[in-house]
């Protein structure tokens, strides 16, 4: 079942039309440019990169939360 | 630790969520909406047999196909977003979001990524019934997928089944069924796939009218008509009725975003319904901010106490009243609100102390205040208020919401309309020799996608400044990071989605004018 399955995968890819391949190609590059570069170089998680744990990080939003500026004044 | 935002970064942050939404939201919609049309077409050729009806579900399923390739993960980045533009926010929503999100990334996996390989590669190579059942299920799987993004972005403008640990300083799920069965998530859940059939059908039905127009493939494209009006005008009264059902819902728990809907200024007992009207600058203010009187209005009087309430006596408060009050009919007043939301800010700040201090008793029974409903219902469901400066700062673009709102229900009475007569003209017999008709048809493409951004502006500008409906603003919520960086991928996101939107109009342009295949 699950070889006929993968099998299923094999052929489909194989005989992919040229409108077909032109998408994968686009899916590739576009996935490419959100995991490989956006993500690493432009999206860090904010609290995980400058806090070492939970803790901190707890503390941290506490913090905003109680001290919250007020942009409008 | 008070770190200062400025209004260059969150306007930023804001614009760029906004951005990536709206591209994100070209895509879905249409999936949802196709991916149904799809399934019935092929139901109607494993129950016929017919080659014909075989030729029109694959034509339909590879533009299907292309936008599903084009738009798969376009909607990660919001989540990107979240982590980095919105860290104070992700943190404080807990595991109401993971829960939904984690759900939502399981179905698709299985569901979509699993059955979708059968739906395209699977052709003559699966029996009809499997290959109807993995198309169904893909269906299927892309609306519930919708579904948990919906109940959690429900969650966010109407805030329940869940308790603030302060300990953590992240909101617990205690209720998952509340939280999924939130009226907001409901109507929105409802609203939101039936904009997405909407879409769909008027897909199928303006490439079908291009087919008719240049004369070509006309029975392919009067079979797609058909089934396109007949599952557009159950989507068009289907949305119209969840919509009608959204706004009362909305009227109840975000009244200010509903007053700023229909552009409501004072309350009135016997309110009418604007039609539709041209605004102006009123006298009346709040603080320093004018609030909105129309040039002209088309309305219809006491229907929107009708609609509200049942009754046309009925009071629809206005954009004054609730940010001023009004005592004697028991509406609170902007101050009283961050009254209440500085004594759970208080309490909060108190705990923190008694941590700090090592006051042990003490900081348990603070935790301990935060579980008490009383405490929750009183105090800690205005604790964004606290945060607010003046009453004004609590109304959102008036003139943006109510057009946009307008401008929709409009468009939506249209789509309605435009079924109905697709489908008196295809009983008919007619609709093929009316050119005039089929360019209209073909000239809506547009507009139903516009409907369903303007929808999406109507909830979310509506809202302001709330990212979490009266527990966070939005200047709480933002990370404090540099501007310059979020301008950066801001352009970086115009440039990379409109690469992809030219990338699938000219696939999908090429597929059309291609034509189905003998």
């Amino acid at each position: 079942m699950i070889f006929r399955f993968f099998n299923l995968y094999i052929d489909g890819f194989r005989n992919l039309p040229s409108w077909g391949k032109k998408l994968w190609i686009i899916i590739l590059i576009k996935l490419f440019i959100m995991f490989a570069i956006l993500r690493i170089f432009f999206f860090p998680d904010i609290l995980k990169e400058r806090f070492d744990n939970d803790r901190q990080r707890s503390e941290f939003v506490l913090d905003q939360l109680i001290n919250s500026p007020n942009n409008h004044d | 630790m008070t770190e200062n935002i400025d209004l260059t970064l969150l306007d930023w942050s804001r614009a760029q969520f906004a951005l990536t939404a709206i591209y994100h939201w070209l895509f879905v919609p249409l999936t949802l909406g196709l991916s149904f049309l799809v399934a019935i077409m092929e139901t109607i050729y494993v129950r016929t047999g017919s080659e014909e009806w075989k030729r029109i579900t694959r034509f339909w399923m590879t533009l299907f196909g292309i936008n599903f390739a084009i738009g798969v993960a376009t909607g990660i980045i919001l989540e990107f977003e979240f982590g980095t533009n919105w860290s104070n926010y992700s943190w404080f929503v807990g595991d109401i979001f993971g829960a939904p999100l984690a759900i939502e990334g399981i179905v698709a996996f299985f569901l979509e990524s699993t059955f979708i390989a059968v739906m395209f590669f699977g052709w003559n190579k699966v029996s009809k019934k499997f290959h109807l059942t993995s198309t169904w299920l893909v269906a299927i799987g892309s609306n519930l997928s919708a579904l948990w993004i919906l109940v959690a972005n429900g969650w966010m403008q109407n805030p329940v089944g869940m308790t603030f640990n302060p300990e953590t300083a992240r909101n617990e799920m205690v209720s998952f069924w509340e939280v999924l069965f939130n009226q907001v998530a409901v109507d929105k859940f409802l609203h939101t796939i039936s904009s997405g059939y909407l879409i769909g059908s008027i897909f199928v039905l303006s490439i079908s009218a291009w087919f008719l127009v240049k004369k070509r493939e006309f029975y392919f494209a009067k079979r797609s008509i058909l089934v396109a009006a007949v599952f557009g005008i159950l989507a068009s009264l289907m949305n119209a009725y969840t919509g009608d059902s959204s706004a009362r819902t909305v009227a109840k728990v975000q009244p200010v975003k509903f007053a700023a809907m229909e552009a409501l200024s004072e309350g009135k007992y016997n309110a009418g319904l604007v039609a539709f009207g041209v605004l102006k600058d009123s006298e009346n203010k709040v603080g320093e901010k004018p609030l909105k009187d129309f040039h002209f209005k088309i309305e219809l009087p006491g229907m929107l106490s009708i609609l509200t309430a049942g009754d046309k006596d009925a009071f629809v408060p206005g954009i004054s009243d609730l940010t001023k009050g009004n005592q004697s009919l028991n509406i609170m007043s902007f101050e009283e609100k961050k009254t209440r939301g500085m004594v759970a800010r208080k309490a909060l700040t108190d705990y923190k102390n008694a941590g700090k201090s090592g006051n042990i008793q003490l900081r348990d029974s603070l935790k301990g205040i935060f579980n008490d409903k009383s405490f929750r219902d009183n105090y800690f469901k205005y604790f964004g208020y606290a945060s607010i400066a003046k009453a004004e700062d609590l109304i959102p673009d008036i003139s943006g919401t109510f057009y946009s709102f307008h401008l929709m229900v409009i468009l939506g009475f249209y789509f309605i309309f435009l079924f109905a007569l697709t489908l008196y003209l295809l009983f008919k017999g007619t609709i093929t020799q009316n050119r005039w008709f089929l360019m209209i048809c073909l000239f809506s493409f547009p507009l139903p996608f516009i409907a369903s951004e303007l929808g999406w502006i109507v909830a979310e500008l509506g809202r302001q400044p709330w990212i979490i409906q009266d527990m966070m603003p939005v200047s709480t919520a933002v990370s404090n990071i540099s501007s310059g960086s979020v301008i950066a991928t801001f352009l970086i996101f115009a440039g990379l989605f409109t690469t992809l939107l030219i990338a699938e109009v000219s696939i999908m342009v090429k597929q059309i004018k291609t034509g189905p295949k003998h």
